[in-house]
């Protein structure tokens, strides 16, 4: 499975703990790629490659949140070989953790990101416990706008989860990034009809413009009826050590006519409670106005 | 098995961070091995009863029902229970997989543990004989004839117990060393999180990464020695022999009984008591026994919550004794531990009685007896 992708000598402590295990797990439960049509949505192997996802027809005309994602995603070539599935369960960019340091994440008693004198421009603003590393997956706050299903297959049969629970919480185990337990494997990927063609947003903000890892993604899938917000899903990633859904701003907006004051006001509520670090106080704002967006857009859909 | 687990930290130093969980296993096998080993040698290798070493009450003018742990003490008890059992439980459900947001509600149950234990500790140095839970020579002396009878000694004289034995005592100052030390480092270990009492500062005190190595290993170890220390006192908490001790803790009161059947009325004076043997100097603690007499239950002395009417060298009288001995409460003073017109000896004998009184020791045959007195007054 695609978390293989993420592993390389140096990050030996990170999980998958090796690549034979990995592949057992693939040997025993299939392999499952591509893109298939079911009566309530659609299923994504985990192993479709982001290529895949990005350039499908099906998936650009009904769920372009999904497809904006991918195509937003490193580069062409990673992109190639990268999977959904991959994308969605990779480690945490945090470079202390990266570097090896003995960190909470790494089993450790110290986050040497939230120190006085850390560089912590890229990491969390809320959410934190202990750890301040943030998820790195683009695709992960299209999926829950979508309010994806993931399948997970392990020795004690199969388990659905929904997408943003699918994402570990430092307060739960400060070690592990997602759900997934030893001999565990993300294999399916299930997207309901339910956000089918509706109005979608994605914006990924990087420091470049191409391979690089977001600093905030903002995903958002509004139904709209006589020119009111019906219905709303709104995720973000980049501010937690998980992608989070902003269910006080769903509610701000629900029912009400979009427009770029009320994206503020959605935006103020979504930020509400953020602890910003030393260096990453231009989080909330970033944060505020691309809440602002994702609601102005719809307005202008 | 490994002990600690260590890395290396950014300047490349080896440091501690933390304990092996081999360890938690380790607790969780020595408890689990205590308690059958203890179980198999109660059912089938266990010795008859042992030989009355005399002290025994005759249980003559004793109520039915004698007080045992007054209503502050077993709040007290089932609320730093509870908070040990969840913070036991948060500490290592997570190692073995279960898996939920146990932080926050560790550090809850950490500061309410911390608060029980400082209420606890207040308390017992002001309202309860402090010295009632320290290891005495009778208690040693009362230990190693246990021993010996529980080898099989058979014959072997067994002193009966003061309110606490030895057994307890040893089980609760293994639980204050290990409690405390583990709230101690707790409270350094907070600085680490966000709390409502304020966000993390890990580098509030400056301390090293080795240092702070040293303080979870030490948490680390206090927390499974608890662990092994609550396994090991469920086990007997629950074993049906012990059971009328457990519901003491539950409804406050033993059994007549059980009280002449396992305590020494010199050692646990009990208003209204009749020792079997006087065995006490005259003019020292002779109201026991007297029918007015005023002997503070060391249930008062002790400290019952309620009992704080009495001064410190008595403690006698209040909500104890009129379970215990009715209408025997006495105002408590000096004059209260002599109690009536067995008060004899006057101030000094008084006051060793209310030493008796307030540490379940009876001023015996034996200097130190007097002693123990002496010093509890």
């Amino acid at each position: 499975m695609a978390v293989i992708r993420d592993m390389i000598p140096a990050f030996e402590l990170f999980q998958p703990t090796n690549v034979e295990d990995t592949i057992e797990l693939l040997d025993r439960y299939g392999e499952d790629r591509g893109v298939r049509t079911t009566p309530d949505g659609v299923e994504i192997g985990a192993l479709t490659t982001l290529t895949n996802v990005a350039d499908h027809p099906e998936l650009t005309a009904d769920y372009s949140v999904l497809t904006d994602a991918a195509s937003h995603i490193a580069t062409p070539q990673i992109r190639n070989r990268g999977t959904l599935g991959g994308n969605l369960s990779q480690d945490t960019r945090c470079w202390y953790y990266r570097g090896g340091w003995p960190c909470y994440r790494a089993g450790g008693n110290t986050c040497y990101a939230s120190a006085p004198t850390a560089m912590n421009r890229e990491h969390c603003i809320s959410g934190s416990s202990r750890c301040v590393a943030v998820n790195p997956s683009d695709s992960a706050s299209a999926l829950i706008a979508l309010d994806a299903k993931f399948v997970i297959r392990g020795s004690r049969g199969e388990r659905v989860v929904d997408a943003q629970d699918y994402f570990m919480r430092p307060s739960v185990d400060i070690e592990r990034m997602t759900i997934l337990k030893p001999g565990e494997l993300l294999t399916t990927i299930r997207i309901p009809s339910t956000w089918a063609k509706a109005t979608f947003y994605y914006e990924k903000i990087e420091d470049r413009k191409s391979w690089d890892f977001a600093l905030m993604t903002i995903a958002s899938a509004i139904r709209m009826s006589g020119g009111v917000i019906q219905d709303v899903r709104l995720a973000v990633n980049g501010v937690a050590p998980f992608p989070v859904r902003l269910e006080k701003a769903e509610q701000v907006v629900r029912g009400r006519t979009p427009s770029d004051d009320l994206g503020m006001e959605a935006g103020t509520v979504a930020t509400e409670g953020a602890q910003p670090l030393r260096h990453n106080a231009y989080k909330i704002d970033l944060m505020r106005n691309l809440v602002r967006r994702a609601i102005r857009n719809s307005a202008e859909a | 098995m490994e002990l600690w687990r260590r890395a290396a930290n950014p300047w490349g130093q080896d440091v501690l961070i933390g304990i092996s969980w081999d360890l938690m296993w380790a607790a969780v096998f020595a408890g689990l091995a205590f308690t059958l080993a203890h179980a198999v040698w109660a059912k089938w290798l266990a010795p008859a009863a042992s030989t009355d070493a005399g002290g025994g009450s005759s249980g003559a003018g004793l109520p039915a029902q004698i007080l045992r742990h007054a209503l502050s003490e077993r709040v007290f008890h089932w609320v730093m229970s509870a908070a040990m059992l969840v913070l036991l439980i948060t500490a290592f459900a997570p190692v073995i997989g279960i898996q939920f947001a146990w932080v926050t509600i560790h550090w809850i149950a950490g500061l309410i543990l911390t608060a029980t234990i400082v209420y606890h500790i207040i308390h017992a140095v002001f309202w309860q004989d402090f010295w009632a839970m320290w290891v005495n020579k009778a208690d040693i002396e009362a230990g190693l004839a246990e021993l010996s009878h529980m080898v099989g000694r058979n014959g072997t004289e067994v002193p009966k117990a003061a309110k606490y034995p030895i057994d307890h005592k040893m089980f609760h100052h293994g639980a204050s060393v290990s409690g405390l030390t583990a709230i101690v480092t707790g409270i350094f270990m907070m600085l680490r999180i966000d709390t409502w009492l304020g966000a993390a500062n890990p580098y509030l005190l400056d301390i090293t990464d080795s240092t702070w190595g040293v303080v979870y290993v030490v948490h680390g170890i206090s927390g499974v020695a608890l662990f092994g220390l609550i396994i090991t006192h469920i086990y007997f908490a629950i074993r049906p022999d012990k059971w009328w001790i457990t519901k003491s803790m539950i409804y406050g009161f033993i059994g007549q009984d059980k009280y002449v059947e396992n305590f020494d009325p010199n050692r646990w004076a009990i208003p209204g008591a009749a020792p079997q043997e006087e065995r006490v100097p005259a003019g020292v603690g002779a109201s026991l026994g007297s029918d007015d007499a005023v002997v503070g239950s060391s249930d008062a002395a002790v400290g019952s919550g309620d009992v704080e009417s009495g001064s410190n060298d008595t403690a006698a009288g209040g909500g104890d004794l009129a379970v215990g001995g009715g209408d025997a409460a006495a105002s408590g003073g000096d004059a209260a531990a002599g109690g009536g017109d067995a008060a004899a000896g006057g101030g000094d004998a008084a006051a060793g009685g209310g030493g008796a009184a307030a540490t379940g020791e009876s001023p015996s045959d034996s200097d130190d007896g007097l002693n123990e007195s002496e010093a509890a007054s």
